[in-house]
């Protein structure tokens, strides 16, 4: 019905039942219904990726998937990482070498590099530059984000578990 | 933008599916990954009044061997058939998982389908490439029950296909393995819909090529076979392939599709260097 259905969404660990028009993007479900305004929201189309957030683990457009799409699924988004204001390894790295200016593209690297390092433990530079091509940076070149993410990469396989 | 209004069903089987779709008319529409959908609904392009999910439907997504055929269901996500590696399963389709990752990136490739690839039917599509190139049976389900469409008969022109409007795609059979094959694009920005895409596939026996198969994709309205220059490469011995002959014929055959002056021309180079470029890498694969 193109009336209001009822959703379930578990957002970084907390569990909601929200009404929701069809039409609501998950993007929009996030920033306007649930007030978590760190998805951000560029392109609207799946180009510039600021959008991405981890739907089941996966890495995902939120401005491709309608809210109602999503009902039951368990969805991370940025505001998932930091606990009690300590910010993660990856965000630390992210700052430490300058992979961001402005901070717009920011949360959708995060949610992506945080869904590629889950399931790609030991990646090389290449492999994460050419993961990375799936957002858009106006600002920093991109080396940075890069470097970011290569060296939280190696951090955390030295530190894995064995 | 924000998308215009419309109804939400989700069908947990094919035949819901379908009588969903007959019964609320051409104005309805079917939603798989929405890779291709939603942006066209955020840009009011598509106002579907309202729209089936039908990912919820199980049976669909399944990669599986029935002798030489390789059958796809249409819920496949183009993530899932990038991560198919495994020799036992994709042997003779090796190219498949290698496509599939010229697909956008990532995040659109965990969502997006082979069957909303195949339905969207863009000129340039991995999928519909592939489809062509390895002889692709595709089945429909309608609400007067199923059929059967050959991927040569598949495309009747940009974005539209030998499928009704209320004809669910269930499954993309892959008929024809070939030991050897590549894929060369050109885009100019990494990760969109190729400017020009060349597959190519053959058999090696007794040293020389049989069973060529060369698809141009992006360059005329639907996916083409460069027949002639298919034709050229059969029987060729393998060190002795006329790759500049097969190249420059497959470039002669087609029919570029040209928006701005010049366009033509431009597009016509690029499947010449492309076709070059996959012979290459192609007879690469048999030496491996
Ligand atoms: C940024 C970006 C980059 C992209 N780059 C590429 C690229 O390089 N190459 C490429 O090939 N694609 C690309 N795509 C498109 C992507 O591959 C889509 O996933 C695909 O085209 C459509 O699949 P879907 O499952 O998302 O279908 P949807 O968007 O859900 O549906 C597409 C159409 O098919 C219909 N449909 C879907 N499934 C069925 C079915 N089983 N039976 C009947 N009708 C059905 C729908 O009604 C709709 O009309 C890109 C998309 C984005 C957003
Ligand atoms: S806002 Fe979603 S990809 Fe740009
Ligand atoms: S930091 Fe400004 S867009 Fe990336």
């Amino acid at each position: 019905m193109s009336e209001s259905r009822e959703i379930t969404l578990t957002v970084n660990g907390e569990r909601h039942l929200i009404v929701v028009e069809p039409r609501r993007t998950l993007a929009d479900v996030l920033r306007i219904d649930l007030g978590l305004t760190g998805t951000h929201v560029g392109c609207e189309h799946g180009i510039c990726g600021a959008c991405t957030v981890l739907m089941d683990d996966e890495p995902v457009r939120a401005c491709l998937i309608f809210g109602v799409q999503a009902d039951g699924s368990s969805v991370r988004t940025v505001e998932g990482l930091a606990v009690k204001g300590e910010l993660t390894d990856l965000q630390q790295a992210f700052s430490r070498h300058h992979a961001l200016q402005c901070g717009f593209c920011t949360p959708g690297f995060l949610m992506l590099a945080e869904g590629y390092l889950a399931t790609t433990p030991a990646p090389d530079p290449v492999a994460v530059r050419e993961m990375a091509s799936a957002n858009l940076c106006r600002c920093t070149g991109y080396q940075g984000i890069v470097d970011a993410i290569v060296e939280v990469a190696e951090h955390r396989f030295r530190q894995r578990p064995i | 933008m924000k998308p215009a209004r419309f109804d939400y069903h989700r069908a947990s089987t094919t035949l819901e599916a379908v009588a969903l779709i007959d019964d609320l008319g051409e104005e309805a529409k079917f939603i798989a990954g929405g890779q291709s959908l939603v942006p066209m609904m955020n840009f009011r392009l598509a106002r579907p009044s309202a729209l089936i999910d039908i990912m919820h439907i199980g049976d669909l997504d399944s990669i599986q061997r029935d002798g030489d055929a390789l059958v796809v269901g249409a819920l496949t996500r183009h993530r899932t058939l990038e991560t198919s590696t495994d020799p036992t399963l994709m042997g003779g389709f090796a190219l498949l998982p290698t496509a599939a990752r010229w697909i956008g990136h990532t995040p659109i490739r965990t969502r997006g389908t082979i069957g909303g690839s195949l339905m969207h039917a863009d000129a340039s599509a991995e999928w519909c490439m592939m489809a062509r190139l390895f002889n692709a049976q595709l089945r429909l389900e309608g609400p007067r029950g199923r059929r059967t469409v050959a991927a040569d008969d598949w495309f009747q022109g940009m974005f539209s296909t030998a499928a009704d409007f209320n004809e669910l795609l269930v499954e993309i059979r892959f008929t024809t393995p070939r030991q050897c094959g590549a894929l060369a694009e050109f885009s100019r920005r990494h990760g969109d819909f190729a400017t020009a895409a060349v597959a190519v596939a053959f058999d090696v026996v007794d040293d020389r090529l049989c069973n060529v198969g060369i698809v141009i994709g992006g360059v005329e309205g639907v996916p083409v076979r460069a027949g002639e220059a298919e034709t050229l490469l059969e029987g060729a011995s393998v060190g002795a392939v006329d790759v500049d002959g097969a190249a420059r014929s497959a470039a002669a055959g087609v029919a570029p599709m040209e928006s701005e002056p010049r366009e033509a021309a431009y597009r016509r180079h690029l499947v010449d260097t492309l076709t070059r470029r996959a012979i290459h890498d192609a007879l690469a694969t048999g030496v491996q």
